[in-house]
């Protein structure tokens, strides 16, 4: 069977730390931290008391969305719609008219959640409760069924091919890129909206804080809180928003010429099996390892080839564990690994969106030749220390040739994907 | 409430529901609510919940299902206040 091949033509991003695309490369080259203290976390009594949530959204959504639109979009459907619409026009594609009837059959969209439209039940359960379900009206199923993410953007831009979430935990952005490129490659779709989109709720934080999973000490300094890969990190800081890439055949994008900010070379999800230490919330090393291994595999290049990885590195006890899979699946010893950072350094750990927004930042560096500092590290885990050399604490400006994505989640579930500069 | 005070006031609940506020410039009696406002059908559901709380009236399933112009919908009201 003859594969296509898949580029990546279009971007759209709305993080803790900016939207659009512009912003967010300054952000990353400058560490702009996105973390910020949030009063209502106080007053909610969470241990944790800091997050990353978008900047401006209510502003930003009204220059997006047509008021009747915008009345029926939960918080985490605007970040869909919002970072989606980016990625198409970033790719030199229109949004089609409300009026005109033509469909892009040969277009798709595959947009995961973690959890979706905890806000909107958090307006339904009370009112279910009081009797009075009758009156939650009409927009309540499209924002909390777990295809809210997705389901809008077809109507934005007329898409007829697939239009799904996936769902995988803090995998879930990362697995939708893969699944699009499969599909894409496959010669299924010729270009396919993929990411994730995770809103703010604190129905959603509650959860992580009472695990006691959230770092809780960093409360007085919210541009501080989330330390991957530091001796005193403490737990993960959540945040929001959406990253999602459009993905297009090679073919499609040399048609049109599109500029393209990278290939997909291949990919690999799979789980752990929650065996051999891993459970519902910690890896199997040898399951992420597989992982890895079966993505180089897939993309027909060697341990050696990677120049850079952009980590899961969450800031939780798991970091140390990620870097001694990498260096194993890689077969590298600690001071030869590839450079090793951490966007979520800057923007939390945004859950579902997670993947999605990390793999734009990836396709940033790929395309534009820089490596972004991770930043809240210097007093690396004694356990990463080996590592010291290949951790990238400041950016660094280089053309390199290929980075490697993981994303992890809950369930034992991983992905991996490699994204390469296009060199024709 | 004569007839032109509820005529104003559906107008001004209809507005976060139409695609074009504009169109709510020109609306008649005649205008109908899906076809020439462009109101989304799962919204009329959301129309007559505002309905009901700003002018404090019931209305059922069945009289929902008989509206289409502003005009029925301002009948609707006059009959119950």
């Amino acid at each position: 069977m003859n594969h296509r091949r898949v580029v990546v033509t279009g971007l759209g991003i709305i993080a803790p730390n900016a939207h659009g695309i512009q912003n967010f490369e300054k952000a990353l080259r400058q560490g702009k931290s996105g973390i910020r203290f949030l009063p209502h976390l106080e007053k909610l009594q969470f241990g944790c008391r800091v997050g990353g949530i978008p900047d401006n959204l209510d502003q930003i959504s009204k220059e997006y969305f047509p008021t009747d639109i915008l009345n029926v979009l939960n918080e985490s459907m605007r970040y869909a719609g919002i970072a989606a619409l980016d990625a198409w026009t970033d790719a030199g594609l229109n949004i089609p008219l409300p009026d005109d009837d033509q469909v892009n059959w040969d277009s798709g969209a595959i947009v995961g959640t973690g959890i979706g439209g905890a806000d909107t039940l958090g307006i339904i359960i009370p009112k279910v409760n009081e009797g009075r379900a009758r009156r939650l009206g009409s927009a309540v199923v499209e924002q909390t069924m777990s295809s809210s993410v997705s389901a809008r953007l077809s109507g934005f831009l007329a898409l007829g091919n697939q239009v799904t979430t996936n769902s995988s935990a803090c995998s879930t952005g990362t697995e939708a890129v893969i699944m699009g490129y499969e599909r894409i490659r496959e010669g299924k779709a010729d270009k396919m909206l993929c990411g994730g989109a995770e809103g703010s709720s604190p129905y959603i934080w509650a959860g992580f804080d009472a695990m006691r999973v959230l770092n809780t000490g960093k409360n007085d300094a919210p541009e501080q809180a989330s330390r991957p890969m530091s001796a005193t990190a403490g737990g993960f800081i959540p945040g929001a928003g959406s990253g999602i890439l459009l993905l297009e055949s090679l073919d499609s994008a040399q048609q049109r010429g599109a500029r393209i900010y990278g290939e997909i070379l291949g990919g690999a999800v799979n789980s752990g099996g929650q065996r051999n230490g891993g459970s519902m919330s910690a890896p199997n090393g040898e399951g992420v390892q597989r992982c890895i291994r079966t993505a180089l595999h897939n993309s027909g290049i060697g341990t050696g080839d990677v120049d850079v990885i952009n980590g899961h590195l969450t800031a939780t006890m798991a970091d140390p564990l990620e870097l001694a899979n990498w260096a194993a699946a890689l077969e590298r010893a600690p001071d030869d690994l590839p450079y090793i950072h951490s966007t979520k350094s800057l923007v939390g750990h945004c859950l579902g969106a997670a993947g999605g927004i990390e793999c734009v930042a990836s396709l940033l560096e790929v395309y534009k030749g820089f490596i972004h500092g991770s930043i809240n590290c210097e007093d690396l885990h004694e356990k990463i220390q080996p590592y010291e050399k290949r951790v990238v604490h400041h950016t660094i400006e280089k053309d390199f040739k290929t980075l490697i994505k993981a994303s992890f989640g809950f369930g034992d579930v991983n992905s991996c994907v490699v994204f390469q500069k296009y060199e024709g | 409430m004569e007839e032109k005070d509820i005529f104003e006031k559906v107008i001004e609940i209809l507005k976060p529901y139409v695609r074009e506020t504009e169109d709510l410039k020109t609306a008649t009696k005649e205008t109908d609510i899906l076809n020439d406002l462009k109101v989304n059908s799962s919204r009329l559901v959301d129309i007559i919940l505002a309905i009901e709380d700003e002018f404090d009236i019931e209305v059922s399933d069945d009289e929902a299902d008989e509206v289409q112009t502003i005009g029925d919908t301002v009948s609707l009201i006059a009959g119950k206040i």
